[in-house]
This record gives structure tokens, sequence and C-alpha cells, in this order.
């Protein structure tokens, strides 16, 4: 089983579009969202819902007011600043590190679980999807992402699929690396703005630095041609391919408006320069597939990338 | 006063309500609180000094004293020790420094040392606007941490801005939880619609004054107006879907500096924003 997972550092490149698109074209994908800090996968893949489970962060100290005595150790003690100046814990604040229940003189303080989300088991009209909800302000988006990808590969299991299709989080943090580590290959969507430029080279230096085959794909790539010639110069330097560029189209809007994927959108539109837009991104594809298959040829002798110099 | 600039989801225009808003105004602070991917200097071009490592407290452990008694690692909830046989393993990316297991050991077998998480910059000399921002280091987790410290700098006699990270989850909380007001920035599209949902879950919960920002506004349809106006939140500003702007983005130039006719309406927005926290006043007292 492969796991392909899409990235994009910086939001708004189009990468769920793109992702949703790739998963009506895959034959036998998972799909697992796990851009799970407000997830939009689901408005256009409408999954139902076949399993639901709660999903517990980390827990959150609760002070006993019987049994406290204010002495103020726990608030002299707590590195978040989460016990306020009448003794209570903010939950948005606290970090679950329990230390405070060790603290405590009077054993007033205990922890308490928390659901911080759900994540659900799905069908959808491409096949299975695993995906989930995060409750606001929740600390632990990371750990929710390892959820997500678990619940995936326990489907993907269950219905003998061989690909499973991420669809990552922004960013470099905790989430972002939660949905790369272990991902056989990672694409990641780009745009040639100035932040879409910074922000490549971010991930691209996250995903070195974890050792993840990787590739780009220049989504608008036509609104700005200095900047997507700049990103095909520094992916070249450090050997990561450009398996595709995108022109600006407002066909991705009017998709989503339709709530159809591209793919299905462009079967209703007798535009040619509509279906152009999406035979592009069929050729995407197959690239990708190709690359993961040849990933697996290449299992027993894996070449590691050098982490390099940015 | 503090404002913060929000959505539900990246790539909605936060930054360039936030870059735009902070050239239009004077004597303001801009935060760049993105830590993740911090995105302002590209367009300001600043030259930036560092002002403060942050850095985040990480046990050493003392082999000789450890008995191995395993409290440490049984106490951990960030599972960054593990107890061997003849050791206590110590993974430091895991490690959140809460100091717990310092405090446990009874055979005083750890210290405390530090570990980089990232560091805190501020533009040289004197700049308009005053700008800061943090920077994550690369594979580090502690994104609340760099936030917490970058917003140390905020001068309280000062309007500040602060641009925040995408979402809505812990470092969101770090950037917003304190605000005066928060902007909104979404597009009238199917995803825009649905993060700026959360995004208002998120305010309301935080009880934070808020109003909305309508960005390439004539893209899509007109779900979000019809939506501000049935649950009466104030529409701030729209920025229309130009190509000039888009282009004027693409080559990192915030858009007030071609377009000086927006300035005005910045200013208009952050009178907007006065008068309605002056009116939530009002009607609290
Ligand atoms: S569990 Fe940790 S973060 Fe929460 S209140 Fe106690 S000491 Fe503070
Ligand atoms: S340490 Fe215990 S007794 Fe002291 S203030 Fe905290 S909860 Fe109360
Ligand atoms: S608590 Fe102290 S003595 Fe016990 S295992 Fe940890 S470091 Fe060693
Ligand atoms: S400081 Fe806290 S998080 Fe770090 S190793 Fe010790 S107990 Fe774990």
């Amino acid at each position: 089983m492969k796991q392909l997972t899409v990235i994009s550092g910086k939001g708004g490149t189009g990468k769920t579009t793109l992702t949703a698109a790739f998963a009506s074209l895959a034959k036998n994908a998972i799909i697992a969202d796990c851009d799970v800090d407000a997830s939009d996968m689901h408005l256009i893949l409408k999954p139902k819902v076949l399993e639901k489970e709660d999903y517990y962060g980390l827990e959150v100290a609760r002070i006993d007011p019987e049994l406290c005595i204010e002495c103020g150790r726990c608030k002299e003690f707590c590195r978040y600043g989460a016990v306020s100046g009448n003794f209570k814990v903010d939950p948005y604040g606290c970090d679950g590190c329990a230390v405070c229940t060790v603290i405590c003189p009077k054993g007033a303080v205990s922890m308490e679980k928390r659901i911080s989300g759900q994540v659900f088991s799905s069908e959808t009209r491409f096949g299975p999807m695993a995906h989930a909800s995060l409750g606001i302000g929740e600390e632990t988006s990371g750990k929710l992402v390892s959820a997500v990808r678990s619940n995936a590969k326990k489907l993907a299991e269950q219905y003998h699929k061989d690909l499973i299709i991420i669809d990552g989080p922004p960013g470099t943090g905790c989430s972002a690396i939660s949905a790369i580590t272990g991902a056989d290959l990672v694409l990641v969507v780009s745009e040639p703005t100035v932040s879409g430029v910074h922000d490549l080279k971010r991930v691209l230096e996250l995903t070195v630095h974890f050792v993840i085959p990787t590739v780009v794909c220049i989504n608008k790539y036509d609104i700005n041609e200095e900047n997507t010639q700049l990103i095909e110069n520094f992916c070249a330097k450090l050997g990561i391919s450009v398996i595709g560029k995108l022109p600006y189209n407002d066909i991705v809007t009017k998709a989503m408006l339709q709530e159809k994927t591209l793919i299905e959108y462009v079967k209703s539109s007798k535009c040619l320069n509509e279906s152009e837009f999406a035979d592009q991104i069929c050729q995407i594809w197959t690239r990708m597939e190709k690359i993961l298959m040849n990933i697996q040829d290449k299992q027993k002798g894996t070449k590691t990338l050098e982490m390099k110099n940015f | 006063m503090k404002i913060a600039i929000a959505s539900g989801k990246g790539g909605t225009g936060k930054t360039t309500v936030s870059l735009n808003l902070a050239l239009s105004l004077s004597d303001v602070q801009l935060f760049d609180c993105d830590v993740e991917e911090p995105n302002c200097n590209l367009f300001l071009g600043f030259g930036l000094e560092k002002v403060e490592d942050v850095v985040c407290p990480v046990p050493v452990i003392n082999q000789e004293k450890c008995s191995i008694c395993r409290q440490c690692s049984d106490f951990c909830r960030y599972n960054a020790l593990a107890a061997l046989p003849d050791r206590i393993l110590f993974f430091p990316s895991l490690c959140h420094g809460c100091g717990g297991c310092a405090v446990l050991c009874s055979e005083k077998a750890i210290r405390e040392s530090e570990r980089s998480l990232g560091v805190i910059e501020k533009a040289k000399g004197e700049s308009s606007p005053e700008f800061y921002r943090g920077l994550l280091n690369i594979g580090e987790t502690m994104t609340s941490a760099v936030i917490k410290t970058l917003k140390k700098y905020v001068d309280d006699r000062k309007t500040a801005i602060l641009d925040a990270p995408p979402g809505t989850a812990c470092p969101v909380i770090a950037s917003i939880g304190d605000v005066d007001y928060c902007v909104l920035v979404t597009e009238s599209t199917p995803f825009g619609f649905h993060d700026l949902r959360l995004a208002v879950d998120v305010v309301r919960s935080l009880k934070v004054p808020f109003g909305v920002v309508i960005n390439r506004w004539g893209l899509g349809d007109s779900r979000v107006e019809e939506y501000c106006k049935a649950e009466g939140i104030s529409i701030l500003l729209k920025i229309p879907n130009n190509l000039k702007i888009a282009e004027l983005y693409s080559r990192g130039i915030p858009f007030v500096q071609e377009m000086p006719e927006w300035n005005e309406k910045f200013r208009g927005m952050f009178e907007a924003i006065k008068l309605q926290l002056a009116d939530t006043e009002e009607a609290r007292t």
C-alpha cells in the first residue's frame, strides 16, 4: 500500500481542489482528509459517515475548589500560565502536562479527559474516506492527523485498496509533519506568488529534512511567469521534478460552486478550454501514478536524499 | 488596541488585509503571528534583526545519578521520555518543556537546559509600520510557544495588527485569544463560506468582537453576504476580484502602494472597527 500526501505550505493554492480531482481519477484508492483544522474536502466529496468515534486529545486539569487551599503552587509551576488568579484552569491555556497534579500538596487537581474532535470512516462516490473534525482551539491536530491516517490504513486493508491519497494541512508545524511522515511521495502544490515561492521553500526543507521523495505542481503558473521560472530553477537545483503546470482558470470556482470535482464538472462542460484544463490534470495524475509505481520497485535499495543547505 | 486578522483557512487574503491596513495607518505595530509561514516581510522587505531566541526548557538526565525508577517516563504526557533497562531515553522534539520530570525526580538526576524553537525578529531601526515576526524552526512543533513570545512585544499604547495563522486550532487561539477585535477574511465560495463559519464559531466562543472582509469579491456567489446579513455581522470591506490586485500580490507589492485610493478605504475600515467597539462598550454599560 502506497501513501501520497498533497501539501502546499500556504493555503489557497488549490490543493484541496486538485486532491479531490485525483480522488475521482484514482482507480483503487482511499481518501484521507488530514487538513483537519478547517477541512473542506467533504464539501465536494459529500461523504456518508459509516462510523464515528470521539477523539480524545490531551487531558485538561481541573481544580476541586473544596480541596484547594489556594496555596498558589500550581500557578507558580504551570509553565503555560493556565491557572488563573482565582485558581481555575483555563481549558484553552492548559497543555495537559499534569505538573499541577504532582505539585499540589492537597491533591486538589485531577486530569480530565476531553473530547477534542471526531474521526469518521465514510463512503464517497469515489470510494472510502477517512476524515475528522477538530474542536475549536484544540491543541492536538498532529495527533488527530495520525488518527485519521491510521483510520485510512484500516479502511485500505478492509477494502483492499492499494493507495491512500492524503490531503495535508498548511504550514510546516505539528500537523504538517504528522501528515507527511511515512508517506511514499509528497506532492507540493505551489503558486508563483512571492509568498507561494517562499512557502514552497519552507515545505521542501521539511520534506528534505524527513527524506521523503517529493514532486511539485505549479498552479496558476501564468499569473506570474517570472516566479514560475524561479520555482522551476529552484526545484531543478534540488533535483525535485515539477510534474505539472496549470494555468489560471475560473473552472476551479465553477466546479466548486456545483460541488463537483473538476473532472466531473468537465464531463458536463462543452468548453474546449475547460476540457483541456481537466486533461492536464489527468496527465499530472498519470505521471504521479507512474512515480508511485517506481517507488514500489525501488523499495529494496532506497535512495536517501541529502540534506541540502538552503 | 489589538486587532487580529484571521480566517478559517489560509490563502483567503489575511496577509493582504493585515499589510494594507497597517500601511494605511500611522503609529502602528504589525505582528506576523503565522510563525510556520511568515509572509508579511516578503511584501515589506525590511531588514530584520533578531531580538530574541525562543527557547523551551528541556531535561538533561545525569545517567550516573539516575536509578531508572521510571517516575519521569511514566509521568511525561508527551512521551518524550522512554525507559530502557539501563537508561532513560529522551526525545527532544516531543518535549513540551513542562518541567514535570525535573520536579518529580527524587534522585535529583535531572537538570534543565534549553532547546531552541525559533526566533523573534524585528525590522531594523525606525520602520513604518513597526514590524515584528516569529519564525518557527523547521521540524519544530511548538507553534504556540513562539506566538506567545512574539506577543510580548505588543505596545499597549499603540495600535497593534496581528496577522494570525490559518485555522481554528491552538496557534489561532494563542494569537487572537486576548485581542480587542478580530477581522475575519473570507471569499464567497463554498470553501470560503464553510471556513468563515468555523472562524465565526471561534471568535464567538472567545467572545471577541468581529467583522468580515470579503476578498476576491465578485468571485463565487452572494452566500457570504446573505449569511452576514442574517447573522447581523458587519461587513467591513469588500476587496474586488481584480486582476491588478492579484498581479501586485504575485509580485509581492501591497496594493495600497500602487492604488493609493485604497488607503482611505482601509482607514474607513479602521474607523468602522472603532465605532463598533464603542457601540459594544456602550451596550455593556
Ligand atoms: S496540566 Fe499543566 S498546563 Fe494544565 S494547568 Fe496543570 S500545570 Fe498548567
Ligand atoms: S496547588 Fe493545589 S491547593 Fe495549591 S492552589 Fe493549586 S490546586 Fe489549590
Ligand atoms: S525520575 Fe530521575 S531517577 Fe527516576 S528514571 Fe527519571 S531521571 Fe532517573
Ligand atoms: S519537561 Fe515535561 S514534556 Fe519534557 S520530558 Fe519532562 S515531563 Fe516530558
